[in-house]
């Protein structure tokens, strides 16, 4: 470990380096560094491969597939619209045409969506700005693609939502509450109406005396027994009482499902408004990020982020229905009766998992309602069986106008008939399904209603045109400050200078190559942190091209070197830990630009410290290293 | 840089001085004008609209009060034809199309009007913010302060934490006395601050220590100059090439990194300066001996080789 001092070695520093060669690096070493050199140039090259505008068209309700005479028509109609196609391909995704310019996509997005979305009807096709993969499929094979750009670069909107989860808490507890209820009266229990059951977040229950209140005790602690509740007794209003309460362990779990639902939710929205490139992200404890690039029109993606789906069951007709108490639907290519009246709707369903009968192994929906949602299955179905049942999707639907906007439409379609064979209660199946059908149907019943109401609590628009100019304000500030460095080290430093602008320089490609493998999003303030890490990264060559200046006057050049490298290296280590201290603490209070500033400010310190100390002393070892040295140029 | 031999601790009195003016201006100035926190801290809405030409702010404004935004602040914004519009937060109102609204009033009596980027924040998330914003300063300080203590001494750390804390002040200080936006991105840079300063102080404090334990003779206030005149080449040298790329962002990076690039920018020339006039000056005043720094025997004895 010949470039590793330590502080109490630094008096002996020149009898140590004296036994070894000075100033030469083992072959292995050299390779070592040439190594990550060529991996940081093979990674950061995908940077310089922009993507191309383009736009990506995928059927929504569309009664025609995406295939090649589809891209050829597409094609042709941006053609007719003026605007050049520069390649066409099918994707996974759909159509995928890119364009010359972001005005070419505009225009382009809207002569397609005259010519495939007819007015009035419910959309067929989403037409999304993208932005394609221009990177050489070699590069692509190994794992390199350039950087993300991050909103305020690309332009698009921003939204924070908060769900309320303690509505979720509270209707958990609602539930509960009704479920304590029916065992109360079960067991003969007499207990206090008065009031409501839950409240301060949890269920309260008063008694008559202490003597039903112990016997309503045992009886719930059965139920309600820890870990995931507590149940104690208390004063309720001056009564003998009990309290349930759920474990806090419990009230994370509901909130977890709350927002992991919600976000479900959300991403099947946000696939509406046609964004190629969507980030559905939680962020702490009760909120969600979604970001949308490309995205101009902040009023319509809202109105689709509040658009909601739903679920109803009904029972199909029966003989002695009046017709004005049927709505007739089509299913499986026929049209099938039902009961207006709703037995219960999607908020109501708890969960639903597509499953397999343990008997026959033939696949199946399980499906579990809340209690109340339990109670009327079970009302609606027992003097039901051999009827069937129903079940309706209820979706919102966005429908073109003439004038070119969209709004929302109810749109309501049947997703299942069966037959009731028994009386339903709070958990029950659905049978007689093929696997795929089953999935669809699970998922369906799933993406139904929010688990939680929530409300927009940020949003934040970037235009097209600022996040250009922001890229190219952001890169010229690069350029010119990274050129200014550069001009200054070798006036300064001489020879040494020369060398720690090469250091920079890979420090640069290797902070680049790194972001870019990481997938870090890079940001406005992302610019600024790499142009303070350029600024900075300077400081460890200084340190030691200082160092080696004040050896000179009592050391001979190779062992200057040596002693330089050596007593700087513990100074750099101390600086440079705590700045990545500074720089992990900002992450982690960090979202948006902060931790775009702070990803590029951790990143930037590690590999500065790899290339200002091994790489510049590799390339001073391999000048001065294996000759006489007079003097340095430095 | 030839060898320098400056009395910076003959100065020390008249720099504790100038210190102890500027953080009691710069206290002052937080405490009673308060920062101009942005709207990422305060909530509300904030929009910036582009023109063909050279906008007409009077008939903005008389726009925007149209449209009933009588408490809507229209000022130019780094160019002739742009204008930021602030709305300041409004308890129990829902924000969320304050944006649109406000487009939709201007798109009617301003030709040629384009959105170049609007913000909605909830108050709850600007509240929230604060108290982080916060409380990351002061886990900053306080992880610096621990690892400092555990690499040098506990004088050194108590040095260090004084530097930067006087450093977070008078920025902070800055940005209160003139009025400057604080967002957060500001916030960013001031912890970036602390970051750079730190390297500043353990950098000189290193040569401290050093010089403690090789020079023999010698009160400790020559080998303070002394190790401050060893270091002041590289630290002159390091601020100057920050300082050329903060220059380079403050000039070309745009509106919307400028408070970021100034308040970096003041950082480090305060960082520089409290490097040598808060920390060490500290040591001195603390009476840093040898005692305090000699290596135990034993450890010494470990590392030779």
């Amino acid at each position: 470990m010949a470039d590793r001092g330590v502080v109490g070695a630094n008096l002996f520093g020149a009898q140590q380096a004296a036994r070894g060669p000075l100033n030469r690096y083992p072959l292995w070493r050299y390779a070592l560094i040439a190594g990550i050199v060529a991996l940081g140039l093979l990674y950061a090259v995908p940077n310089l491969y922009p993507p191309d505008y383009a736009l990506q068209v995928s059927a929504d309700n569309a009664t025609r597939p995406v295939d090649d005479a589809f891209l050829a028509e597409a094609a042709a109609t941006l053609d007719a619209a003026g605007v050049a196609v520069v390649g066409a391909e099918l994707t996974g995704r759909g159509a995928l045409l890119r364009v010359a310019s972001n005005d070419d996509q505009l225009r382009g997005r809207a002569a397609l969506d005259a010519a495939l979305n007819p007015a009035g009807e419910v959309r067929g096709f989403v037409i999304a700005l993208n932005l394609a993969s221009t990177t050489p499929a070699w590069l692509d094979g190994i794992g390199g693609k350039p950087m993300a750009k991050g909103l305020d670069l690309s332009g698009g909107i921003h939204f924070v939502l908060e769900v309320d989860v303690d509505s979720a808490v509270g209707k958990r507890l609602e539930d509960e509450a009704d479920n304590i209820r029916a065992r109360l009266r079960e067991a003969r229990l007499r207990y206090v109406r008065a009031g409501g059951m839950v409240r301060e977040g949890a269920i309260r229950i008063g008694f008559n005396d202490a003597t039903d209140r112990d016997a309503a005790l045992a009886l719930l602690k059965e139920d309600y027994a820890a870990p995931n509740y507590v149940t104690a007794a208390a004063e309720v209003d001056g009564r003998p009482g009990a309290v349930v309460e759920v474990d806090a362990a419990q009230v994370e779990e509901i909130e977890d499902y709350a927002i992991a639902q919600n976000m479900v939710s959300l991403r099947n929205r946000v696939d509406e408004i046609g964004v190629s490139e969507p980030l559905v992200q939680r962020l702490g404890r009760d909120r969600i990020v979604v970001d949308l690039p490309g995205v101009q029109d902040a009023s319509e993606a809202k109105r689709i982020l509040d658009k909601f789906a739903n679920l109803e069951f009904h029972l199909a007709a029966k003989a002695d229905d009046r017709p004005s108490e049927l709505e007739e639907m089509p299913y499986e290519g026929r049209t099938r009766r039902i009961q207006r009246s709703i037995i219960v709707t999607g908020d109501r369903v708890t969960n639903a998992v597509q499953g397999y009968d343990p008997q026959t192994s033939l696949p199946q929906v399980n499906i579990t309602l809340d209690s109340i949602g339990g109670e009327r299955m079970h009302d609606a179905t027992a003097p039901n069986i051999g009827h069937s049942m129903a079940i309706v999707f209820v979706e919102q639907q966005p429908v073109k106008q003439a004038d070119g906007s969209v709004v929302l439409r109810n749109d309501r379609r049947l997703i299942s008939v069966a037959t009731i064979q028994a009386a339903l209660g709070y958990s029950f199946r659905i049978t007689g399904l093929s696997a795929r059908e089953a999935q669809e149907l699970a998922l369906l019943l799933r993406a139904g209603a929010l688990a939680a109401p929530m409300r927009i609590v940020e949003e934040r628009t970037v235009g097209a045109s600022l996040g250009e100019e922001n890229i190219e304000r952001g890169m010229y500030s690069v350029v010119a400050g990274f050129a200014l460095v550069l001009l200054f080290m070798p006036l300064y430093y001489k020879v040494f200078g020369l060398v720690a602008d090469l250091a920079l320089t890979l420090n640069l490609v290797i902070l680049v190559a790194v972001m870019s493998l990481l997938g870090a999003t890079l940001t406005l303030p992302g610019i600024a942190g790499i142009v303070l890490t350029v600024g900075m990264a300077v400081d460890a060559n200084v340190l030691i091209f200082s160092r080696i200046r004040e050896e000179l006057n009592r050391l001979p050049p190779q062992r200057a070197i040596q002693a330089g490298y050596d007593r700087a290296f513990l100074t750099i280590l101390d600086a440079n830990v705590t700045t990545l201290f500074v720089a992990l603490i900002l992450l982690s209070i960090g979202t948006g630009p902060v931790a775009g500033f702070a990803v590029t400010l951790a990143i930037g310190i590690v590999t500065s410290m790899f290339t200002a100390i091994m790489g510049s002393r590799a390339v001073v070892n391999l000048i001065y290293g294996r000759r006489r040295v007079a003097a340095l140029a430095i | 840089m030839p060898a320098t031999n400056f009395n910076f601790m003959g100065a020390r009195r008249i720099a504790a001085a100038i210190s102890a003016v500027l953080l009691a201006a710069s206290v002052l100035a937080v405490a009673f004008a308060g920062l101009n926190r942005g709207l990422d801290f305060t909530g509300g809405a904030l929009v910036e609209v582009g023109f063909a030409e050279a906008a007409d702010l009077p008939s903005v404004r008389e726009a925007l009060a149209g449209a009933g935004f009588d408490n809507a602040v229209a000022q130019n914004f780094g160019a002739q034809n742009e204008v930021l519009i602030r709305v300041p937060p409004q308890a129990g109102r829902d924000q969320s199309t304050v944006g649109d609204r406000i487009m939709a009033a201007l798109a009617a009596t301003q030709p040629g009007v384009a959105l170049r980027r609007s913000e909605v924040v909830g108050p709850s998330v600007g509240e929230e913010l604060t108290e982080q914003g916060g409380i990351a300063m002061l886990v900053a300080l306080g992880a610096v302060m621990v690892y400092i203590m555990f690499r040098f001494t506990g004088k050194f750390a108590v040095g260090a934490v004084a530097a930067l804390a006087h450093d977070v002040v008078v920025t902070l200080g800055a940005f209160a006395v003139f009025r400057w936006t604080f967002n957060l991105a500001e916030l960013a840079a001031v912890l970036a601050v602390i970051g750079y300063s730190l390297n500043d102080t353990i950098v000189v404090s290193d040569r401290i220590r050093e010089n403690f334990r090789i020079v023999r003779r010698g009160k400790p206030v020559d080998i303070v100059n002394r190790s401050l005149n060893e270091t002041l080449g590289r630290t002159l040298v390091t601020s100057l090439t920050t300082l050329l790329v903060l220059v380079a962002l403050l000039l070309a990076g745009g509106e919307q990194i400028r408070g970021f690039a100034t308040a970096l920018t003041i950082g480090v020339v305060v960082g520089t300066y409290s490097s040598i006039y808060v920390s060490a000056s500290m040591l001195l005043a603390m009476r840093v001996t040898k005692e305090d720094l000699v290596l135990p025997e034993k450890e010494a004895a470990e590392e030779v080789p």
